[in-house]
């Protein structure tokens, strides 16, 4: 078979085998419905306030505080509008970012047809926000800020614990979409003055379609998914039991090898930016040096184009990302790519490569030995290329 | 996503590359959309007697600009200058409804190309 190498583990991440191995009895003999009186439903429900305890554990929260949701969407979804929609007495002013994940930010969209006004923050060349920029746009109506924990295409690791303390100064409060940084940074809600944290089992090797919202005691919000009495009458809906039991097993093993997997992640990762960025002319390489997720490459190569380069690196058995407009769809290219500042142009050849606990130094050299003759390939083809070629 | 005649031409692409005092050149598209296809003709008696492309773009862009030059080569300019969008889409036996737009390039290259080649024609 040919090789292959997977490198978007920022889209998804494998099920981990222990994880895995967790949530295999929940759906045969472990079935019963945890908001069930016998003992079925009960020794289910136990279950179920371990996963609690784990993510609570992993996050510096208490377990009454974690809300599963049905993944990172609906956790964003649910903080944005539940607290917009439960503050409104307060106040009808929303502030986040331009580089939010689309979750968040067609949240916001919804909220200013319902009357609400979001500013969306700049960020600078790196993708970073400036916590002055966040004090500027604070105003009397102010009842939400919301800022990305660290972005899921450049990687870029913003500093949460400052803005969340201007907010928590002027008694606003703080949501942190934290689905990319969970499992791969260390994060405590206390500490850092998080109100409401988003997060989702995928991107840290648990399952798919399962995530949770952390919501801080006291703090006041609506429900956006009204039913039956569960997550304490807050989130209707029976649980998603294997799910919530593998997301529990995952962030454990996530937070416990923490230090070590950043390690030989991070090493990996600047050996590629730097074998690419040496071997690669007319590249720039997106997001910070150095606030950046152990596993997070971006690049954008000059004169051509993202898809092209994608279809090509999957025939040669690698898989990337790209936030060409060609490759998400639309006619722009990714708005976190026009955010620090990139022309449509360079943002069209833009390329991520974002590793995880399967790859190995063998990957790095794949991907080093296989890219730059593909870009070269592609740049020959290019129409632009030819003009600077032709130093015009 | 794409069929295996799209991915063929995208791999192999045929006619690539530059004529050296080409009798037409046509560029359409922007780098602000993506896609930007350069079409270079050789035409001698009326009928091009080679094509070469070049483009930035996407698969679709790609594969569109290789199979409209295998369609247009040998024919007269008036032949060429009936090439259609759906023309080029059927022979690479489709392609994805977002991806319509990318091949509506190769079309319009071609007629700019011709366009060019008539205009030097008359000067
Ligand atoms: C930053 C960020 N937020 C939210 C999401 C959405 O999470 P989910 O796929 O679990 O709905 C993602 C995943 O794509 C993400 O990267
Ligand atoms: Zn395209």
């Amino acid at each position: 078979m040919n090789k292959r190498v997977y490198m978007d583990h920022a889209a998804t991440t494998y099920t981990k085998t222990e994880v895995l191995q967790t949530m295999m009895p929940f759906y045969t003999e472990l079935f019963g419905n945890p908001s069930s009186v016998h003992q079925f439903g009960r020794e289910v429900k136990k279950h179920i306030d371990t996963a609690r305890e784990q993510i609570a554990k992993a996050l510096g929260a208490l377990p009454e505080e974690i809300y599963f949701t049905a993944g990172g969407s609906e956790a964003d979804n649910w903080a944005i509008k539940g607290i917009a929609y439960a503050n409104r007495k307060k106040g009808n002013h929303i502030i986040t970012t331009k580089i939010e994940h689309p979750g968040l930010l067609e949240s916001c969209k919804y909220l200013e047809k319902e009357g609400f006004e979001v500013t969306y923050l700049d960020v600078d060349e790196y993708g970073l926000v400036k916590p002055e920029d966040v004090e500027r746009a604070i105003k009397e109506n102010t009842i939400l800020i919301s800022v990305m924990y660290a972005n899921n295409e450049i990687g870029t690791i913003q500093s949460i614990a400052e803005i969340a303390g201007l907010a928590k100064e002027r008694k606003i409060y703080f949501h942190t979409d934290a689905v990319q940084a969970v499992g791969s940074i260390k994060i405590d809600v206390k500490e850092q003055n998080i109100d409401l944290l988003s997060l989702s089992a995928h991107k840290f090797y648990g399952p798919k379609g399962v995530g949770a919202l952390y919501i801080r005691k006291g703090v006041k919000i609506i429900s956006i998914l009204h039913g039956g009495h569960q997550e304490r009458g807050r989130r209707a809906g029976t649980e998603n039991v294997p799910g919530i039991i593998g997301l529990g097993k995952a962030i454990e093993i996530a937070v416990n090898t923490m230090d070590e997997n950043a390690a030989r992640i991070k090493a990996l990762r600047d050996k590629l930016i730097q074998g690419v960025m040496e071997k690669v002319p007319y590249t720039r390489l997106n997001g910070h040096p150095e606030k950046r997720l152990p596993g997070n490459t971006s690049f954008c190569f000059e004169f051509i184009e993202g898809e092209s380069l994608l279809l090509n690196l999957d025939i040669k058995g690698i898989a990337g990302s790209s936030g060409s407009a060609c490759s998400s769809g639309s006619l722009d290219p990714s708005h976190v790519l026009l955010a620090i500042g990139l022309s449509h142009e360079i943002a069209h050849g833009s390329l991520r490569l974002s590793l995880g606990d399967i790859n190995t130094q063998e990957d790095i050299d794949y991907v080093l030995e296989v890219l730059p003759p593909i870009v070269d390939r592609l740049r020959q083809m290019s129409p632009l290329y030819e003009r600077v070629k032709g130093g015009k | 996503m794409y069929s295996d005649k799209v991915m063929d031409h995208f791999s192999n692409p045929r006619n690539v590359g530059e004529i050296e005092n080409a009798d037409g050149v046509g560029e359409v598209g922007n780098a602000h959309c993506g896609d930007i296809m350069k079409v270079y003709l050789k035409v001698e008696n009326d009928i091009i007697t080679d094509v070469r492309f070049k483009t930035f773009g996407c698969g679709a862009a790609i594969a569109t600009s290789s199979v409209a030059t295998e369609m247009i080569k040998g024919k007269t300019i008036d032949e060429a200058l009936k090439l259609t969008n759906k023309e080029v889409v059927e022979s690479l036996e489709g392609l994805p409804p977002a991806k319509l737009h990318c091949s509506v390039l190769a079309e319009e290259a071609v007629k700019a190309a011709i366009e060019d080649y008539k205009k030097k024609l008359g000067a």
